[in-house]
């Protein structure tokens, strides 16, 4: 409860960096969507909710914890398809036809499949809390110990990241993407079918969240509210970032994820949380546009 | 006020109404009051939010004005002493500062939309992570009851749950006051000035029209009315939850049912209370009758409601943007 600087000290900015990987990498999908498509999923945590249950379900229907490695990657590939395919479907049958509508408009149906989702996940599954029962156990060096499962998805949410931005920059429809997010009313012109860039795009933040939830599962319970557990902050960490912008969005995770780490530490989970929600609104009131956003 | 007979009679009918249900089902008298004054407990909220909603300054932060509310209320009457008859207006106060210390760099700095939206998420989840956070006073996620002052009525404690009758006029009373309050704004000068704001906020600068003030006079007006809800839910209820009274998922609730009755429309506020309650109460009956559904999901199945509200919440953006009211009225309009 105290907070000097010792080794538990480093212990919780360590961790805090370990964390940072994990909403870096659900920032990115977010962010994606905003930069491409201009609307905020506010049900974004719910859909990596829904990956994490799809995680658990194949665990479970294929034999409970004890599994060969290979076993759990298929699980993630489950997961990573069956968001991917709700983030498509979220686009083509709710976004779709709200699209010229105000933009509060987008942001509050959205909202909306938050609640079917949160109900739904409910019904299948009930309230209590789900473990995929997997332990990694710890690194230990000297009187620090790190969780194997934070590490790990530390290191695949890089590679994830890493892949994502070859992706962006190397392909044509990574281009097409970058370039829609540019100059929305000017690439339809250039032969771009914006419609098909943003099925696109929301497949891909779809799939991002769904690696997100296959990593998450190894290191969090599963329940039907999961997702108001880092929701609200994962959109803190996309506008401190500048909305849209994914360098922002990474670095901005790093940011937040050290107020909760040490915070949590220090004080207590919940205090961790609130500093950062108050470090957002100031900053917001500073610099609007986020600290790495370029004003409009 | 042009005084409508339609009016009249509603009024008349309303105060009628606790006593024709002691006429007519004087079994269930309890249950249905407590339905009454929950609609109209939360109608005189969801007006108070709909007064910024409607210009679109969507807030998702009108969960903490509440909390504020009834968490202040009841925390100075617990730890204090101190009646409501002062810690209401204190909690009021505190909550129509909060709004003003958040609205005012929002609407200097012009953050609308989305950044609006997302900013009042962040207030709101301040605040219920703070009454989380002082779990020593407030009870944590677990939440608290204001203490019980004598038989439990008492102007001195502000305490009037046991006498259901009683509560429904301070409710029906609390809801016409939200009323007047929202007719007044719809014929002021703000009114105006904040629809030209809401459609182009530099035409409406360049015509003289101090956009950050009108602004800010609706967030202190709109969250003022919030914490009093709040406050008066609280002391109805006699126990106030992190979730029952702050927190996203009552922001999000107060968005939707707003969305449903009709944003721009007197009573759009009300009918959406109305309906979502109704809605839930219906639902709850149903899966109570339904052996069906309890064999199936138990009492999972309760969580339907919530997934009808949702759907019923795209459906109703995709097609009908202006709410129920809002849609027949504009049609009715039309023909008249």
């Amino acid at each position: 409860m105290d907070c000097s600087l010792d080794i538990f000290f480093v212990e919780a900015l360590l961790n805090g960096v370990l964390l940072a990987g994990l909403l870096a990498l659900l920032a990115l999908g977010l962010n994606l969507i905003f930069g491409v498509i201009d609307v905020t999923w506010i049900c974004y945590a719910e859909l990596v909710m829904v990956g994490m249950y799809g995680f658990f379900w194949l665990t479970k229907a294929m034999g409970g914890p004890n599994l060969p490695v290979w076993m759990f990657v298929l699980a993630g590939l489950f997961a990573i398809l069956v968001v991917a395919l709700a983030g498509a479907l979220l686009h083509v049958l709710v976004i779709r036809p709200v699209l010229d509508q105000a933009p509060i408009n987008q942001l509050l149906v959205t909202g909306g499949v938050l609640f079917v989702l949160q109900a739904s996940a409910t019904l299948a599954f009930g309230i209590d809390f789900k473990n995929i029962g997997v332990h990694m156990g710890s690194l230990r060096t000297g009187d620090m110990s790190f969780s194997w499962s934070k590490i790990l998805t530390f290191g695949v949410s890089l590679v994830a990241m890493l892949v994502m931005w070859l992706f962006l920059t190397r392909t044509y429809i990574g281009t097409a993407i970058r370039a829609i997010a540019q100059d929305r009313q000017i690439m339809p012109l250039m032969g771009v079918d914006a419609r098909k860039v943003y099925v696109v795009t929301s497949g891909i933040g779809g799939a991002l969240a769904g690696l997100a939830a296959s990593l998450m599962v190894f290191q969090y319970d599963i329940y039907p509210q999961v997702g108001l557990q880092f929701g609200p902050l994962l959109f803190m960490i996309c506008v401190l970032g500048g909305l849209g912008n994914m360098l922002g969005g990474f670095v901005a995770a790093f940011v937040m994820a050290q107020f909760i780490a040490v915070g949590s530490s220090c004080l207590q989970t919940e205090w961790g949380y609130a500093v950062a929600f108050l470090f957002f609104m100031v900053v917001i009131f500073i610099r609007p546009q986020g600290l790495f956003g370029v004003r409009s | 006020m042009k005084i409508r007979p339609s009016y009249v009679v509603g009024l008349l009918a309303l105060l009628a109404l606790p006593f024709l249900i002691r006429g007519f089902v004087p079994a269930s008298e309890k249950y249905y009051l407590h339905l009454l004054i929950q609609i109209l407990l939360w109608s005189f909220v969801y007006t108070g939010w709909s007064l910024m909603g409607r210009f679109g300054l969507t807030s998702f932060g009108h969960g903490a004005f509440t909390g504020i509310g009834a968490y202040i209320t009841v925390m100075l009457w617990n730890f204090a002493g101190l009646t409501p008859l002062i810690g209401i207006p204190v909690a009021v106060l505190t909550a129509v500062a909060a709004g003003l210390m958040v609205g005012y760099p929002c609407f200097n700095l012009r953050i609308t939309g989305h950044y609006f939206a997302l900013l009042t998420l962040a207030f709101t989840e301040f605040v219920r992570l703070c009454i989380v956070g002082f779990r020593n006073w407030t009870g944590g996620s677990l939440g608290t009851q204001p203490r019980r002052y004598g038989d439990g009525i008492s102007l001195y404690a502000v305490q009037f749950e046991p006498d259901r009758l009683l509560a429904y006029f301070i409710a029906l009373a609390l809801w016409l006051v939200g009323l007047f309050i929202w007719h007044r704004v719809d014929r002021s000068m703000d009114r105006y000035a904040l629809d030209a704001a809401s459609q182009d906020e530099d035409a409406a600068a360049s015509v003289g029209i101090d956009v950050t003030r009108a602004k800010l006079k609706i967030t202190a007006i709109s969250s003022g009315m919030c914490a009093f809800g709040g406050a008066m839910y609280g002391q109805y209820q006699m126990y106030i939850g992190p979730e029952t009274v702050a927190g996203l998922g009552l922001s999000l609730a107060m968005v939707f049912a707003c969305i449903a009755g009709g944003i721009g429309v007197l009573f759009g506020p009300t009918f959406g209370a109305l309906f979502t309650q109704l809605l839930s109460e219906t639902l709850r009956i149903l899966i109570q009758g339904s052996t069906w559904l309890k064999a199936n999901f138990g009492s999972n199945a309760l969580v339907l409601d919530q997934a009808i509200y949702g759907l019923l919440l795209i459906l109703f953006i995709i097609y009908m943007p202006k709410g129920i009211l809002g849609t027949l009225q504009h049609k009715l309009g039309k023909r008249g």
